[in-house]
């Protein structure tokens, strides 16, 4: 194969990939890494409240670190995580061989993984972002040192990323798809795939402005937010949110689609209620934009917005019950397998239901005024977030591991994982809504004894270490498989129904030797009830052309990250805004690199295609 | 994937393409002269002293709507076929900022 002649080292070949494969691989490992980074901090918070009069985090540590786990793990774990499981999937389920633009997809990684590692060089240069992962403007206004340049500056960088993920995904499924993959025919996890993206492309704008101007206040003198002068911080309440409720839901409908396709797999039926659940996404996607301001019931929006707000909330519920409904009759009848993958599809529904419950107890404006800045609001995001997008995640790495890395994760180990998860997360959350209910506020770092605060914080802590067990053993598993996994089919569980599963277990660099023809939803299930043992091409066997790897996405996003640390430093030190401005023409030098040279990329030519499907038969 | 194969291929009915071109053409310079129009027209309707800016402002406001679908349609090409999905995202944007918009105009600050 022509890779053979191209040979690089393993490390210079991830450095310049654009092949979303790789490119999934590389957010799966980043995603990966700040996950355990947040789950550190979070098993830090839990240690401080374990007991009351606790010093082991005391104050402005404690409020730094409260801060990076929520910002960690929603910007820096579960987006990426999320990203790597459309990378890895979306492209090959709609019939494709990459996606739209691979250049940049390989530039939205960098830019997140920068952004993400300039936000955590904040623990070694003074001190972390300490306003909350809200950041809002009276706190953050008021934050000494730089804590909050590093969340504002790195923020923006990974949001970039983000944001051209988001485009590059739209693109790819309007465009790419097979022959005969229409609209109603896309497996449901491209189709949350497709929402989501849209959302990023409507919300994250927002946020892009609400940091522009946070940046200009911190940093250049701005007073886009000082009510001393003419300013206002409700502004970067709105702004935030107003992003803030859609990357809720930018995070959890794919999460939904995951347990979409791993119900439909292992019920062996067809996803129950398909155009329902189709219809019932996009629904969701639109009433996300209209609910932002049940984040700010007690700012005094007055009684009529507080209830506007508080009646959209409530009207997802309904799509959302939808969605249940239909995986529970997807079940229903079904002949159902218990994998580690489905095991999480099953817990997660009354895990997430649960959390929906309290979100809408939440939304009923009058009531939210107790709850607000309680316990119980904590309960019920880590409800939805963990029970919803982690529990997604860790069925969608067990359920696609097999198609990413050719080797099928052990199940025993597997289903240790998951009990001790479900255990430890039930634990950890369940005694926090009654805390809140008691009073108990959040973001603060001790209790007083005394106030019936310490058997639920005691069992909560212990919740906590559960959970981080089962991500030890799941670590464990992962070693164990990469040095001596068994070896995965292409259909690695055996009933496969989507496009994926019809390509080699890791599929070669070019996904499809012909693109397939694709006959109706469940494209390989159709084959395999035919008796096929393959896809119908669309296309005769030809040469395939194939885009080059580049440094230049790497180059572009450092140039970023180092004019990141001059210009936060600029009001200080006279070689600031020279860094700054160094950093920035170092990006700009190399987009005018990639516009000027031309890549027309190269062709796996047919012969080297014939040989490598032989070997994949053989 | 749909009409992605011929497009851009010149040896596809020359003459056909030819009279479309022409056409096409057409279209994008009377835009074009109507356009400059419209912008003459704000000016002219922001510099004229009897009219107040309870009617000039509205007035540019609609003229810039105008030249929005103009330019989105004539010179971006929307009229044409297989724009569909990039206008159904214009539109989404324009209705979700719009609501946004609403409502902080009607219930949130009053």
């Amino acid at each position: 194969m022509s890779t053979v002649a191209r040979k690089k080292s393993v490390i210079w070949d991830y450095l310049t990939t654009v092949d979303h494969k790789k490119i999934a691989i590389l957010y799966l490992i980043a995603g990966g890494f700040f996950f355990l980074v947040g789950g550190l901090e979070a098993l830090f918070i839990r240690i401080q409240l374990a007991k009351p009069n606790n010093d082991f985090l005391v104050g402005g540590l404690y409020n730094q670190v409260l801060t990076m786990h929520g910002t960690t793990m929603i910007f820096l774990a579960a987006m990426p995580l999320i990203f790597a499981m459309m990378n890895a999937v979306v492209p090959i389920q709609i019939g494709a061989r990459d996606v739209a633009f691979p250049f940049l997809n390989a530039l939205g990684f960098w830019l997140f993984f920068f952004g993400g590692v300039f936000l955590n060089c904040s623990w070694f240069l003074g001190g972390a972002p300490d306003a909350g992962w809200t950041s809002y403007a009276s706190l953050s206004l008021e934050s000494p040192g730089h804590g909050i340049d590093f969340y504002v500056l790195g923020l923006q960088i990974s949001g970039f990323g983000t944001l051209m993920g988001g485009i590059n995904f739209l693109v790819t499924i309007i465009n790419m798809r097979a022959p005969g993959m229409t609209y109603m025919r896309m497996p449901m996890f491209t189709w949350a795939s497709f929402v989501t993206s849209a959302l990023i492309l409507f919300a994250f704008p927002p946020l892009t402005v609400g940091l522009v101007f946070m940046m200009m206040d911190r940093l250049f003198g701005g007073n886009f937010f000082h009510p001393a002068q003419g300013g206002n911080t409700i502004i970067w309440e709105h702004l935030f949110w107003i992003f803030g409720h859609p990357e809720v839901y930018i995070l959890v409908l794919p999460a939904f689609g995951i347990f979409s396709e791993i119900f439909a797999t292992f019920s062996k039926k067809r996803l129950f209620g398909y155009s329902s659940m189709v219809f019932a996404t996009v629904l969701i996607g639109f009433l996300g934009f209209m609910v932002w301001a049940h984040h700010m019931f007690t700012t005094g929006m007055g009684p009529i917005a507080n209830a506007i707000f508080a009646v959209a909330t409530m009207a997802i519920a309904v799509p959302t019950g939808i969605k249940i409904f239909n995986w529970l009759f997807t079940m229903w009848g079904g002949n159902i397998r218990f994998t580690t993958p489905m095991l999480y599809a099953v817990a997660f529904i009354p895990s997430f239901v649960m959390g929906g419950v309290t979100g809408v107890m939440n939304a009923a404006a009058a009531a939210d005024y107790q709850y607000h800045d309680s316990y119980f609001v904590v309960a019920h995001f880590h409800y939805v977030i963990v029970g919803g997008v982690v529990f997604a995640l860790l069925a969608g790495v067990h359920y696609w591991w097999p198609k990413m890395f050719g080797k099928m994760l052990n199940e025993a180990l597997g289903k240790t994982t998951f009990w001790l998860f479900l255990i430890g997360f039930h634990l950890t959350f369940f005694i926090q809504h009654f805390l809140g209910l008691m009073g108990m506020p959040r973001r603060v770092f001790t209790y007083l004894p005394g106030q019936g605060f310490e058997t639920g914080n005691l069992i909560s802590t212990v919740g906590a270490f559960f959970m981080a067990a089962a991500t030890i053993i799941l670590l464990v598993n992962v070693i164990i498989t990469t040095a001596k996994g068994k070896k995965a089919e292409a259909d690695a569980w055996g009933v496969g129904r989507t496009l994926e599963w019809a390509v080699a277990s890791p599929p070669p660099e070019y996904n499809f030797a012909q693109t397939p023809l694709v006959r109706g939803l469940d494209a390989l299930w159709i084959e395999k009830m035919e008796g096929k043992k393959g896809l119908t091409p669309a296309e005769p066997l030809g040469d395939i052309h194939m885009p080059n790897s580049s440094i230049l996405p790497f180059v572009i996003s450092l140039g970023l990250f180092i004019a990141a640390f001059g210009f936060m430093y600029h009001n200080q030190h006279s070689w600031g805004l020279f860094v700054g401005i160094g950093g920035l023409l170092i990006t700009l030098g190399s987009m005018f690199l990639r516009s000027v040279i031309d890549d027309h990329g190269f062709h796996i030519h047919k012969e080297e295609i014939m040989e490598a499907e032989k070997g994949v038969k053989a | 994937m749909a009409n992605h194969t011929n497009t851009g291929n010149p040896n596809v009915d020359l003459a056909y393409r030819r009279k479309k071109n022409a056409e096409e053409m057409k279209h994008q310079v009377i835009s074009f002269v109507l356009m400059i129009a419209l912008t003459l027209v704000a000016f002219f309707a922001v510099g004229y002293d009897e009219f107040s800016h309870w009617f000039s402002v509205p007035f540019i406001l609609l003229l810039a709507a105008v030249q929005v679908a103009f330019q989105l349609y004539y010179f971006m090409h929307m009229s044409h076929k297989g724009h569909e999905v990039p206008a159904l995202f214009i539109y989404g944007g324009v209705l979700v900022a719009f609501l946004t918009i609403w409502a902080f105009m009607t219930v949130v600050w009053w």
